[in-house]
């Protein structure tokens, strides 16, 4: 397919490279200089080039970056248990219907985020639709919630980016050759065996794939702790806004989000080579 | 059995705050908060439009998708067609940084994003909220049309070169109507997460304010059931949009046969 081309291929590519240039790139080296400025709102900043925001960025949000990585590989690991049956199921017993289900997965996200977000918060208001018949039928202690907790953050984040775990799952199963899982019945290997060892094993890119794109998007993600969560349960996104936004303290900010960057590409790397980069990043690799 | 009942009960978990929002914008409710049943009504919807500021946010957010899905298209399929097609100098790097773009938390991108405007003084407001979406949906649509264009057969285009069709005509009648599926899927991704998104938009619009982040503001005063309503018929719109396109699909599967004839 890949021809040579004098002047045609740059043509096509130049308008988006420089969009990608002018509005991705640029603005990366910027925020990381920016990183390494002191000063503050008022009298500005200067290039200092001292670590002391990163020192003080971590110093300070240790604790919500810890937290928020630990959040993100609840909801990982969350997303992946909850899935695979259904993606299992909907690849090998649905028959024609496949796409129809497929349909129903996805359907749901077509609601806005933050307004899909918030309809959880109307149904676990502490007297709300669910939880009010509980407590008044007395199955529920009174003062027993789920809003403002972490349980409610990483079940938010697990709701929020279910799909992509369990799309990539899917279509793991689908390619799996179906003569292999019968060759192992055929040899006398029970159903949980030839699930546990020639299935699973076969389907396990579609989760690596899978925890990659819900781990990176929902350890940076703010909404679900702000909007599900309490005071206590802020992650780094909440904080590299604030900030921004109420502090003014761009430095801070831009330190903070480099050093979430930076994390989550040693994650994904480390991820990548402890379980083989086609393995998690597909044909990418 | 239990496959089929496990997965409808997950589907049902995954329907139950559409649900629940499409319910909420006939609640008969008199104050802001929206969290607790009063009753039927339709006057949100006959009022649908009686807040001006989220009328407002709202028409932003459908021109915001439409600008920045139109330029994110052009922009994305035209890099998409060189990075499957062509071999050059730099392809390598430009593959790179499309994918950095897709993979890059939105989060980054905002903080990026704002810190060049702060730091090259750009006033925030649509022309940078444009600049942002376009950046975000670009890699999508690329990405999405170098797999479209890396599974064509090279013969028909040269089959319509050896017919004496110049390089616009070839583009117009043979190329474009074959990656077209490719391009289609990559609009829609652009514009879904356009109208969707809250993040980048916070960070790079100023007092330009958007349908999601608007609602994202008033989630701390609680939204009103007219957002609710607003919510409801965007969903039923993507919904309709994205079945329309899946029923379109069984075309697809046809082409390969037409390109086997041609390149015959």
């Amino acid at each position: 397919m890949a021809r040579r081309g004098r002047f045609a291929p740059y043509l096509l590519v130049l308008p988006g490279g420089l969009w990608l240039l002018a509005f991705f790139l640029i603005p990366m080296t910027l925020m990381a200089s920016l990183s390494l400025q002191s000063g503050n709102l008022i009298d500005g900043f200067r290039q200092t080039f001292h670590w002391q925001n990163y020192r003080d960025g971590i110093g300070v949000y240790g604790g919500v970056l810890a937290r928020s990585l630990g959040y993100a590989l609840a909801a990982t690991v969350a997303c992946a248990v909850l899935s695979y049956p259904a993606a299992h199921w909907i690849a090998f017993r649905a028959g024609r219907h496949k796409t129809r289900y497929l349909f129903l997965l996805v359907v749901p996200y077509f609601v806005s985020f933050v307004l899909r977000t918030f309809a959880w918060r109307q149904v676990l208001t502490d007297d709300g639709p669910l939880l009010g018949p509980l407590k008044d039928h007395g199955l529920l202690p009174t003062d027993f919630r789920v809003l403002d907790t972490g349980f409610a953050v990483i079940a938010g984040l697990t709701y929020n980016f279910l799909p992509f775990m369990a799309l990539p799952i899917y279509v793991a199963l689908e390619r799996v050759d179906r003569s292999l899982p019968e060759a192992a019945r055929d040899l006398y290997a029970g159903r949980a065996a030839a699930f546990a060892r020639v299935l699973l094993p076969l389907s396990l890119p579609g989760v690596f794939a899978g925890a990659v794109l819900t781990f990176v998007p929902m350890a940076a993600d703010y909404v679900n702790a702000e909007v599900l969560g309490g005071p206590d349960d802020t992650m780094v996104g909440g904080v590299v806004r604030a900030e921004y936004f109420d502090n003014g303290a761009y430095p801070t900010a831009s330190a903070l989000s480099f050093t979430l960057m930076a994390v989550l590409l040693v994650a994904v790397l480390a991820y990548a080579r402890a379980l083989g980069a086609r393995n998690v990043l597909g044909d990418a690799a | 059995m239990i496959g089929r009942a496990y997965t409808w009960l997950l589907l049902g978990w995954l329907l139950l705050p559409v649900a629940v929002m499409a319910l909420f914008a006939f609640n008969d409710t008199e104050n802001r908060g929206n969290t607790r049943w009063q009753g039927f009504t339709l006057r949100w919807y006959q009022h649908l439009f009686d807040r001006p500021d989220l009328t407002r946010a709202f028409a932003t957010s459908v021109v915001l998708a439409l600008v920045s899905t139109a330029v994110a298209t052009v922009l994305g399929t035209l890099a998409g067609l060189a990075l499957g097609r062509y071999r050059f100098r730099g392809r390598g790097a430009v593959n790179v940084v499309v994918l950095m773009s897709v993979a890059c938390p939105e989060l980054v991108l905002g903080a990026a994003l704002l810190s060049m405007f702060v730091t090259l003084n750009v006033p925030r407001g649509f022309p940078t909220l444009v600049a942002a979406h376009v950046l975000f949906s670009l890699g999508f649509v690329a990405v999405t049309v170098r797999a479209r264009v890396a599974g064509l057969d090279p013969a028909v285009d040269e089959a319509a070169r050896d017919l004496g069709a110049g390089p616009w005509a070839r583009f117009r009648l043979v190329t474009l109507p074959m990656i077209a599926p490719g391009v289609a899927a990559g609009a829609l991704l652009a514009f879904a997460m356009s109208i969707d998104d809250v993040v980048v938009t916070g960070f790079t619009g100023g007092s330009t304010v958007t349908f999601p982040v608007w609602v994202y503001g008033a989630t701390k005063t609680g939204v009103p059931p007219q957002a609710n309503a607003l919510g409801t018929l965007l969903f039923a719109a993507g919904a309709l949009a994205a079945l329309a396109a899946s029923r379109r699909r069984p075309r697809q599967s046809s082409e390969p046969k037409i390109t086997e004839e041609i390149s015959r």
